[in-house]
């Protein structure tokens, strides 16, 4: 029996505004329990939420930028249910009538295999406070920091079929929002959850099977772990004569498996209603005109140029376009250089080999922009050959030097293009090693050329590496004869 | 359509309110008519009319996105039963 997956996603992405989405809260990172709680946020009596326009604005860029329907008249509701780090005992959310309507968004999960997953919808919601369940003499402790933050969340159709397809769906989601500047990304801290709704089926079935949902996964790298686990629990399961039960399962990131939530007795019935507080948001045309006109190039857009006008491979530009940090160093590296294939090549050689080897991302990365374009340069101009740019680069990527030039000189890189001074140094290794020249003179033809690798050798290393090696080749099979 | 005591008993389950045994037959009566008000307005043609989602006819105003509120987690803490560190403390949570 050959078994298929089918996944829907639910990503909350936390917008990237000042403050919190109903109140004038801040919403940075890291502050000390309850000092960015107000009384909107902690829900005490006689509060009323007003909606923050930037949390608006962001959800209509990211619908604009998913190709979707814009919800010209939105409406916030309540989600009742009582948990302790929700204050209100209800969350402010969009149920029947969303910001974001049906969108869809493009993935590649392999190379040339591209994936046109649908988006249900995107909605506008308030994110919830945080229990800390450490000991405090028996009780639980809460921050309300994060109440009200906004949160934008993003709603799939259940359009993939691995955890691989997952993955690439939430990674272009990821590149989606950071490239228009809506949400920092930062899974690590929170900024982007998910949720994941698995169900299997036999290949080539029409309906779906009862579907899990899993709750709590943070990290790509859980993500795909976490789905491929479900996977094959619901696999085993249904082959043992089992059935799946609807249910919310929690990752388990330590061992590895998904477990049953039981305690949601109620799950499912939350009451929606209309907020009364908040009135329905109406945007008009002029209003998302003019959003679209502020639009960045998003990734699918850039990746298209880099090859139309750049002259990059695809799979190149495809890299090179996946992040917008990624995209913003390769743009200005080719315009300090003045050519892109160098640029492409030396941002996904060099400079991602020591990234993947020091584990950092290119935020980080020691060697500037400037610095690896004004490195290409002297390649370019061949003051240095390919040898001595990649000691350069090592140079300048463990900070010895400021720039390629000056350590192109501290280091004495810079390339002999001299035909004298090379004519000498070849002078020299020829008369030290006669017994290889003669060798190399008695040696039938087709085998000479391996043999001039030998001097070619002696002479870069006499030279430091600083001879032009189109020069010493062309001046020992001179000489060599 | 007529509501069961269980029916009563869930409703106040979910709004954590609680009730009296002696109660329950009353609120089930009142819940009871209120559905069937309901079930009354359902029987309206409703045909080319949009959903109502609040009484006023007004839209939703927006507030700039700026952080107008300063820390007063001493003062909102002064009514908190139990804190520490900081933090609200409430009876424990079994996850």
């Amino acid at each position: 029996m050959e078994w298929e997956a089918v996944i829907g996603l639910e990503i909350h992405v936390q917008l990237a505004t000042q403050s919190k989405i109903f109140s004038g809260a801040s919403i940075a990172f890291g502050a000390e329990p309850n000092t960015q709680a107000c009384a909107v946020d902690l829900g005490l009596p006689g509060i009323l939420p007003v909606l923050n326009e930037k949390a608006v604005e962001m959800a209509v860029k990211f619908g604009l930028g998913v190709e979707a329907e814009i919800g010209m008249k939105s409406v916030f509701e309540r989600k009742n249910y009582f948990y302790p780090d929700l204050p209100k005992g209800y969350q402010t959310t969009q149920n029947d009538l969303p910001i974001v309507g049906p969108g869809i968004i493009e993935v590649e999960p392999e190379e040339g295999k591209i994936r046109q997953i649908r988006i249900h919808h995107a909605h506008l919601e308030e994110d919830a406070g945080k229990s800390l369940h450490e000991d405090f003499h028996g009780m639980t402790g809460i921050d309300l920091n994060r109440a009200g933050t906004p949160l934008l969340e993003i709603v799939s159709e259940p359009d993939m079929r691995s955890a691989k397809e997952a993955i690439a769906y939430i990674k272009a989601i990821h590149s989606i929002v950071t490239y228009l500047g809506i949400s920092d990304g930062n899974m690590a801290e929170g900024s982007m959850r998910c949720d994941a709704n698995v169900s299997v089926r036999l290949k080539g079935e029409e309906k779906y099977g009862t579907r899990a949902e899993i709750k709590n996964i943070n990290s790509f790298k859980f993500i795909e772990k976490a789905i491929n686990h479900e996977i094959e629990r619901q696999i085993e399961l249904i082959e043992d004569g089992g059935k799946v039960v609807q249910e919310t399962r929690l990752y388990d990131a330590d061992k590895n498996e998904t477990r049953s939530m039981r305690s949601k007795e109620e799950a499912n019935d939350y009451r929606y209603f209309p907020c009364p507080d908040l009135l329905p948001v109406e945007l008009d045309e002029a209003y998302i005109e003019h959003i679209r006109a502020e639009m960045p190039e998003l990734p699918k857009q850039k990746k298209q140029r880099f090859i139309d006008e750049l002259g990059l491979s695809s799979y190149d530009a495809g890299v090179l376009s996946a992040t917008r940090p990624m995209a913003e160093y390769f743009e200005q590296v080719k315009e300090r250089c003045g050519d892109a294939k160098l640029a492409a090549n030396w941002v996904m050689g060099e400079l991602s080999g020591q990234m993947n080897k020091d584990g950092v991302e290119i935020e980080q990365s020691p060697v500037s922009a400037a610095q690896l374009g004004d490195l290409i340069k002297r390649v370019m101009d061949d003051t240095i050959n390919g040898k001595a740019a990649k000691q350069v680069f090592a140079a300048l990527w463990s900070g010895e030097g400021a720039s390629a030039d000056e350590i192109i000189e501290a280091k004495g890189l810079k390339q002999v293009t001299d035909t004298g001074a090379i004519a000498a140094v070849v002078d020299e290794v020829l008369a030290n090693n006669p017994q290889q020249v003669e060798q190399y003179q008695a040696a039938p033809e087709d085998k000479r050329g391996k043999m001039v690798g030998f001097f070619v050798g002696q002479v870069m290393k006499a030279s430091k590496g600083t001879a032009n090696p189109q020069m010493v080749n062309q001046l020992l099979k001179e000489k060599l004869g | 359509m007529a509501l069961e005591r269980s029916d009563v008993e869930k409703v106040a389950h979910l709004a954590r309110l609680k009730i009296e045994e002696n109660d329950i037959p009353e609120y089930t009566r009142n819940l009871t008519s209120i559905l069937e008000l309901v079930n009354q307005m359902q029987a309206v043609d409703i045909e080319g009319t949009d959903p109502l989602a609040h009484p006023l006819d007004a839209t939703q105003r927006l507030r700039h996105d700026e952080v107008t509120e300063s820390d007063q987690r001493e003062h909102f803490q002064q009514n908190a039963p139990a804190k520490e560190a900081g933090l609200f403390l409430v009876p424990k949570v079994i996850e």
